[in-house]
């Protein structure tokens, strides 16, 4: 093989340095001018002329998202590709692909996917290698994490070990079948099942064709009947994907919480099944969820099947039985996978609302086992007052362990014990006759009719429960586990505080993502405005200094690029515009007094008359011309947080602004507005930048696209002061309305200001000057958590974005409701 | 003379007060300085101003704006008669002249030009010229100008102009608190307390989704009328689908949140 030259030619080229840079430009081995781009096309040492001709394109996109390391990884990683003897597919596919899956996953995912591919190379399955590198965008689009995406791989290698060459027992090697049309139908896959679908889709076909080549190449491109039955069996349950606006509107509307959501997978680790949690980051939920059917109550006492749970959550290494059918509905209560989500939200809002940290260190593990079930209870018996149809979910979902299922002699029967009390926490009806059972449950009772109670109070029933309840087989080591598994609940780990460790993380962020310098910038100098100060209710006279900047300019290209990929939404716009564009001439009718008599209402009014009704005197019409006399001025938070990804997608907040910026700029321009375009952002009050990027008399020239394309965000949010300088241009339009939008992703907050309300406060403030001044602002925020925020600022002039992803298209439709 | 009786609110309306209102209403009618009530829909604004006409026992005449209003369907008009034309004065004319509250609900409606007629109604000078019968009214002592509008129309072209907001004294009106609201449904309607507390509870559920694909949250009038569907029998949850949730929105996936808190609700 070409195994060891290709390393070696790889660190060779992973070495070059500025002398190579020079030689390789005095050579004139390379048609770029650049130095830096004539280096990285002799990195990539690639003789194919399809790649010299995407070769910039890429190079400008990888550019913009890679680090300086990563770069060199991807040039490095796609060389290699080059010189596979794969010919040009691989390396274009790669080239292409790479950076959008850097975006969605970060770039520490190339180790793993090159790991893969050099285990296809070494292999005889070469072939399915651009394949494969076709499937990495549609799949890391469609997972939301690395780890996830490793699953992916680990499906694929697996796959492929099984499948390859083993065929009759003999010596030589064949290539695996189905890998090729596995990877040829994953973007559809992904769409439309869970990781443990695909994974349970790929096993049933590995299993039953390993050694038949022809049904196993049908069965992984979906062409047999068998595979797609067992694909539509896969489906079943709810994927989070599907149902996540659901989900959020349910976390706001019930229970005003916002907080991220992010899936994980069930089907991979399989010793111990992640549990949801939720962290800093959000609160953590299975990427699916099946509906559970339990026997109707009466006849269910002890012990719960329910049919189609474990296929989604706990794999089974066994060939699934084909299509056993689902119970027949009416034989029992049926929860839907959706309200398995919304009882494992209710539950994490019930401790972010009720549950208040404890210290660990004092309680031994089977003691904190037992505060954990109690305080779960008391939770959810508050989550029940505020709705009490939650009760029916909960206790569907709760298993009912049988009194005397477990043996206390011969193993630990703590779990089910615990999973005992708090069934008969909850139900009234639990029918236990264990006396401890039925005295603690009246004990809790008997406190929760006080009140809240609290973690505390609750953490001592817990303990003198376990004091009286405790047994020597408690320690064993082997453990009842049937029917104490209560998966809607989360792990609890907010609920502990360590004293030993303090796990401050800090970030810091990439020092190669800063601004430019900004003595690339033109300026101008300062112009300085007040700040209102709410403590004093005053103003501070000159407080903010503000620079008014010519914003850098950037490739024009870009944003007609952008503006093509809406077109389809662009054409449906346009529609909606040339209703709102205003006619030369409207014609008013129905007026007493006007320039013309309107014929047809005349003579309508005179057979009133002369029929001794009461006529119409409104006989006349008039014109007018015009309606609309508006000017815009946006204005874009350009600060540091717009960097971010959006959730669930590869693009930043700004690569969406900058689209939906440029088809409001072009909605704006065919109605004939006139219309600014600003970036502001801010370093202390000392220096607040304003970025000139389109003034009222400009068209949407390629001057003003390229400063759109080369919007960059940093720093903070200044508000209040660039909604003045803003309004200070505004006021002086010759227009009967004025509107300023505000497009911004956070709360107005600066590095100087430690008190959140103040420049919260100012911003309110300017609102109103604004108002004065016959300007009206609306704001469209992209902030989850604005709620607490941005009714203060704007009143009832406000819009959240939940989808950010949906932007481009709120953004222009947004303008044109409001200015309708 | 136009008879004042007619327009005389005789039975005393249902008010609930949330705040300082009544008294704040006093002391501007007493200065018969105009007024200006803002708000959302249903949250009580007209009931407001019938209440105070009663307690001041002033007559109260209400005009409900609309975009074809012109000026004359405020001030009068000439009408042809058989034996030639006879001026006939339009509500806020005859407000004018018997001394009247006259209430211009949903004011941003009308066309601009027929806003400025109030003008100078609403300034010390507090008269009102008919151009074209060549009359200047003198308001009468009695008479005020009252206008509501809902500041939630998120639209740029409905709102008003500085210089006409700028000649009133405003109110801020909102939903009810929870409280408030739940004795304003029952005794509004005779409802239970406490079916009407869950009313309220699912009402507050939809106000959070204001700005997430709700313009307006479900408001007291719609409460009310669940209330009064609850009351006169009808299912709880079918009264709460029909009267709640299918009136605002046809987004499937508000429309199901809000079923579900209702279910989660009355379970
Ligand atoms: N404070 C209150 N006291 C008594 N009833 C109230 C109160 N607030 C609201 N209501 C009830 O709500 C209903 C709607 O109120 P109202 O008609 O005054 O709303 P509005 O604010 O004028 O709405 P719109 O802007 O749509 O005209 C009333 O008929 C009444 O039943
Ligand atoms: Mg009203």
């Amino acid at each position: 093989m070409t195994e060891a030259k290709t390393e070696n030619e790889v660190s060779a080229l992973a070495n070059i340095g500025a002398a190579d840079v020079k030689s390789a430009a005095a050579d004139g081995l390379s048609q770029y001018q650049h130095p830096l781009m004539a280096a990285y096309w002799k990195q990539l040492n690639s003789g194919f002329p399809r790649v010299k001709e995407v070769f910039e394109d890429t190079m400008a996109e990888a550019l913009a998202v890679l680090s300086r390391e990563g770069l060199s990884a991807y040039l490095d990683a796609a060389s290699f590709l080059g010189r596979m003897g794969r010919g040009d597919e691989p390396i274009l596919a790669f080239l292409e692909e790479w950076p959008s899956v850097a975006k969605a996953l970060g770039e520490e995912a190339l180790s793993p996917v090159m790991k893969a591919i050099h285990a296809m190379h070494k292999s005889p399955n070469g072939k399915a290698i651009a394949p494969f590198i076709q499937t990495l965008a549609p799949v890391a689009r469609r997972q939301h994490s690395l780890e996830q995406f490793e699953h992916y791989l680990d499906i694929a290698m697996d796959l492929m070990a099984r499948t390859t060459g083993s065929i009759h027992g003999h010596h030589t090697t064949f290539p695996s079948p189905g890998l090729p049309e596995f990877y040829r139908q994953a973007p559809f896959l992904f769409a439309q099942l869970s990781m443990a679908g695909v994974r349970n889709w790929v096993e049933y076909g590995i299993r039953n064709y390993r050694t038949h080549p022809e049904r196993q190449t049908e069965y992984f491109a979906l062409k047999s009947a068998d595979s797609r039955a067992v694909m539509q069996r896969e489906r079943h349950g709810v994927l989070f994907a599907d149902v996540e606006r659901k989900l959020d509107l349910y976390l706001r509307g019930l229970w005003q919480d916002a907080e991220q959501l992010v899936p994980y997978s069930t089907a991979f680790d399989e010793l111990r099944k992640p549990v949801p949690y939720y962290d800093k980051l959000g609160m953590r939920v299975p990427d699916v969820f099946d509906d559970v059917v339990i026997p109707s109550p009466a006849s269910g006492r002890g012990g719960r099947e329910a049919p189609g749970e474990g296929k989604a959550t706990a794999l089974s290494t066994t060939v699934p039985s084909p299509l056993t059918p689902p119970p027949p509905a009416g034989e029992g209560i049926r929860i839907r996978g959706i309200d398995r989500y919304r009882a494992v939200l209710a539950h994490m809002v019930g401790h972010r609302r009720w549950t208040t940290q404890i210290v660990a260190d004092n309680y031994s593990p089977l003691q904190r086992m037992g505060v954990e079930f109690f305080e779960d209870c008391r939770i959810e018996t508050l989550l029940c007052r505020e709705y009490p149809g939650l009760r029916d979910i909960f206790l569907a979902l709760h298993p009912y362990p049988r009194e005397d299922a477990c043996d206390q002699e011969t193993m630990s029967c703590l779990r089910h014990r615990l999973t005992m009390l708090s069934r008969a926490l909850l139900d009234e009806n639990h029918g236990y006759q264990n006396p401890a059972i039925v005295e603690f449950a009246q004990r809790f009772h008997e406190i929760m009719a006080q009140g809240e109670s609290s973690t505390r109070e609750i953490a001592d029933l817990a303990l003198s429960f376990s004091a009286r309840t405790r047994r020597q087989s408690d320690q064993f080591a082997k453990i009842w586990f049937d029917d104490t598994v209560i998966d809607y609940r989360d792990d609890n780990r907010h609920m502990w505080q360590y004293i030993e460790d303090s796990d401050d993380e800090d970030f810091f962020d990439d020092p190669d993502k800063k601004l430019k310098k900004e003595s690339e910038i033109l300026s101008l100098p300062p112009r300085h405005y007040p700040e209102w100060d709410y403590h004093s209710q005053t103003y501070r006279p000159d407080w903010v200094s503000l620079y008014e900047h010519l914003h850098p300019h950037g490739n024009p290209g870009d944003i007609d690029r952008l503006l093509q990929k809406h077109d389809a939404l662009a054409k449906r716009l346009k529609r909606i515009l040339d209703l709102l564009k205003p006619q030369d001439k409207v014609r008013i009718r129905y007026q007493e007094e006007g320039s013309e008599l309107d014929l047809d209402v005349a003579i309508r009014s005179l057979i009133d008359f002369k029929g001794g009704a009461m006529p119409d005197p409104r006989i006349n019409m008039s014109h007018r011309t015009s309606g609309r006399n508006i000017a815009v001025s946006l204005v874009l938070d350009l600060s540091e947080s717009l960097n971010e990804k959006v959730a669930g997608s590869e693009q930043t907040i700004l690569e969406l602004s900058q689209e939906a910026v440029s088809l409001l700029a072009w909605a704006i321009e065919r109605l004939g507005d006139p219309f600014a375009i600003a970036g502001f952002h801010s370093n202390t009050r000392h220096d607040v930048r304003f970025m000139h990027i389109k003034g009222y008399s400009e068209g949407f020239s390629d001057e003003v696209k390229g400063r759109i394309a080369a919007m960059e965000a940093g720093w903070s949010t200044r508000m209040g002061a660039a909604m003045r300088h803003a309004a200070h241009y505004l006021e002086s339009r010759p227009a009967d309305k004025k509107l300023m939008l505000i497009l911004t992703d956070g709360q107005p907050a600066d590095v100087d200001v430690h008190d959140e309300k103040l420049l919260i406060e100012d911003a309110r403030r300017a609102v109103r000057e604004l108002d004065q001044k016959g300007i009206f602002s609306y704001c469209i925020n992209l902030d989850p958590k604005a709620d607490e925020y941005v009714a203060d600022i704007f009143g009832r002039q406000y819009t959240v974005v939940d989808n950010i992803q949906r932007l481009p298209e709120k953004l222009p439709e947004l303008f044109m409701a409001l200015t309708k | 003379m136009t008879d004042k009786e007619q327009y005389k609110v005789h039975k005393e309306p249902y008010y609930q007060a949330q705040g300082k209102e009544v008294q704040l209403y006093e002391a501007a009618y007493r200065n018969r300085l105009p007024v200006m009530v803002k708000g959302p829909t249903g949250c009580g604004k007209s009931r407001f101003v019938e209440y105070m006409a009663w307690k001041l026992s002033k007559p109260l005449i209400t005009v409900a704006c609309n975009e074809d209003m012109t000026a004359s369907d405020l001030v009068g008009r000439y009408l042809l008669e058989a034996n030639g034309t006879r001026w006939l004065d339009g509500p806020l004319t005859t407000a004018a002249r018997i001394g009247a509250i006259c209430y211009l609900d949903e004011i941003v409606e009308a066309r601009q030009d027929t806003t400025v007629v109030i003008h100078p109604l609403t300034d010390h000078r507090r008269t009102l010229p008919l151009d074209k019968k060549g009359e200047l009214i003198e308001a009468h002592p009695d008479f005020q100008l009252v206008i509501s509008y809902n500041p939630g129309y998120q639209s740029l072209m409905k709102d008003l102009k500085q210089s006409t907001k700028q000649r009133f004294t405003a109110f801020d009106f909102d939903y009810p608190a929870a409280e408030l609201e739940t004795t304003i449904l029952a005794k509004e309607t005779g409802l239970d307390e406490a079916v009407a507390a869950k009313l309220v509870k699912i009402g507050q559920t939809a106000r959070n989704l204001k700005g997430h694909g709700l313009d307006e949250g479900i408001s007291t009038r719609l409460l009310v009328y669940a209330a009064t569907l609850i009351k006169d029998g009808v299912e709880p949850r079918d009264a709460c689908y029909m009267a709640l949730v299918r009136p605002i929105t046809d987004d499937a996936d508000i429309r199901e949140t809000l079923d579900h808190a209702i279910d989660a609700t009355f379970a």
